[in-house]
């Protein structure tokens, strides 16, 4: 049995977007910028695009950009807002600590440049507080940059929220709703979202094409000069193939969302259930307010690549906040944001599910986790001391 | 290319001498949880001669694989020919291992070193 339990990582392409790629290729092969009728014709495919793109999160089409996915709308959005601030004397920023790194190291730089970053934090449950937003939030600060949905553990922000305190304060607010759109309803305008990224391939989309929202007004700064393409934002001519077949799987994506969710929902929490009967095992993250695809657990005395390994031998692919899948020395920042210590955090095992999941899969799922479980543990000397009471159990 | 070679996959799959040893006459334990790796090596030694060995491992794929080739390196082994293994010879039993899991055979070296130290203080 193959299962791809890694959504979250990437999905694959619906046949809706890959018609749409060959279509493009094949007959679409124009210049958007030419002015004869095969690059006119491509230029009327790319603005039906944004039109499309732009209505399926209320947004107006000249709202949209285009670019090479997740982590360039990120950059883009966040250098712009600092930018706009700086001229304004305003150089704070609010975001949270389990954001993603395109998001966490874009600040970084920022930091090194004189801007000053509050991180908050996200508790034991993996989601930011209001209050603590709102408190957080200063004279000087230019820009809130809270993610939609968690990469990782799936938790889902008070994004309406922080997106009302951020419009009566006066401070442009950007998500990373990289996990988010395709997956959860999204209204920019019913959400004051000043800014949001997007990457194609979350939501059946092709890689390396994705969307920056930037609402009416707020100025981008150009992350790639050149030529005059995207309003002169983001120079380089557009990835028309790209854009189309992400236009299709949002179509479809957006179109079947209740569907999808409410199958995904169920299959997460049978999954659920029957991973949290495993000893000492414990789910990370709130299990309500989050994505209907994401199941994240940690496992006392084991680590979590050994874990991964063995279940791709079984045909299940999935991911890991252990170190050791990155080539890093800490595990996960989002599990050690959410209070999972170092010992809990290398030992994580992430699902995320596709709505053609069976419970069947599912099922298979839960006892190839047990056993791999049970199997890496009989050897761990980390267990036998938890087991010889060496050692304190922390889940 | 995969991660992990044949080797090391056969030795993560199928551990040799996994387990531990009662009474054994030297045991050695490296690493730390935090880190995300932990050997445990246990000895039994006859005349000089490593007679049997086993280990408990909490780490990776290539953790348990480098200590799994590790005790068939040293099985059967004088104590001093145990102590010259180098985890270089361990990576390359395993016909390699990527450059940010060598570690993980400098564990398998540290951890078979702690064992026999353990040894030769009790002695």
């Amino acid at each position: 049995m193959n299962i791809y339990a890694d959504n979250a990582a990437t999905t694959k392409m619906s046949e809706a977007a890959i018609l749409a790629m060959t279509e493009c290729m094949e007959n679409t092969y124009g210049n958007p910028s030419s002015l004869y009728r095969i690059g006119q014709r491509a230029k009327e495919k790319l603005e039906k695009a944004r039109e499309e793109i732009a209505a399926l999160i209320n947004a107006e089409p000249k709202e949209i950009i285009f670019t090479s996915g997740g982590s360039e709308s990120d950059n883009q959005a966040i250098l712009s807002a600092a930018m706009i601030g700086k001229k304004r004397g305003k150089k704070h920023i609010v975001s949270s600590e389990f954001e993603h790194h395109a998001v966490l190291h874009t600040l970084k730089k920022l930091e090194k440049n004189g801007y000053e970053i509050t991180l908050l934090p996200v508790h034991e449950n993996g989601i930011v507080r209001t209050d603590e937003l709102e408190a957080a939030i200063r004279d000087d600060t230019c820009l809130v940059t809270i993610m939609t949905a968690n990469n990782e553990i799936g938790t889902i922000q008070p994004i309406a929220e922080i997106g009302s305190i951020c419009r009566q304060k006066g401070v442009i607010f950007h998500t990373d709703a990289v996990q988010a759109v395709g997956h959860i309803a999204i209204d920019v305008k019913a959400e004051n979202i000043d800014m949001l990224s997007a990457s194609a391939h979350k939501f059946h989309g092709p890689k390396g094409v994705g969307f920056l929202y930037c609402r009416k007004g707020i100025i981008l700064s150009n992350l790639i000069e050149g030529g005059a393409q995207e309003r002169g934002k983001r120079a380089g001519t557009e990835n028309l193939p790209g854009i189309l077949g992400m236009t299709a799987a949002l179509k479809e994506a957006v179109r079947d969302m209740d569907k999808h969710n409410e199958h995904k929902v169920s299959i997460r929490d049978h999954l659920i259930a029957g991973l949290s009967e495993i000893p000492h095992s414990a789910l990370n993250g709130d299990a309500e307010k989050r994505l209907s695809g994401n199941v994240n657990f940690s496992f006392e005395g084991i680590e979590g690549e050994s874990i991964l390994m063995l279940l791709d031998q079984k045909g299940i692919s999935a991911s890991s906040g252990s170190a050791c899948t990155s080539g890093a020395l800490d595990p996960s920042h989002v599990l050690l944001s959410i209070g999972r210590i170092h010992d809990v955090a290398h030992g994580s095992l992430r699902l995320s599910i596709g709505e053609d999941i069976t419970v069947g899969e599912a099922d298979y799922i839960i006892s190839n986790v047990k056993e791999v479980v049970e199997y890496l543990r009989s050897f761990s000397p980390v267990w036998r001391d938890l087991m010889t009471g060496k050692r304190e159990f922390i889940l | 290319m995969a991660l992990y070679s044949e080797k090391v996959m056969d030795h993560f799959m199928n551990p040799r001498n996994v387990g531990v040893i009662e009474n054994a006459d030297g045991v050695g334990e490296v690493g730390n949880a935090k880190c995300g790796d932990i050997m445990k090596m246990y000895l039994k030694i006859d005349d000089d001669v490593i007679t049997d060995v086993k280990f408990e491992t909490f780490g990776c794929a290539s953790a348990i694989a480098s200590s799994s080739m590790a005790t068939e390196l040293i099985k059967g082994k004088k104590l001093e020919d145990a102590m010259s293994l180098t985890n270089k010879a361990v990576a390359e039993a395993l016909d390699g291992l990527p450059d940010y899991k060598m570690h993980c055979s400098v564990l398998a070296e540290e951890a078979i070193q702690a064992a026999i130290d353990d040894y030769k203080s009790k002695k």
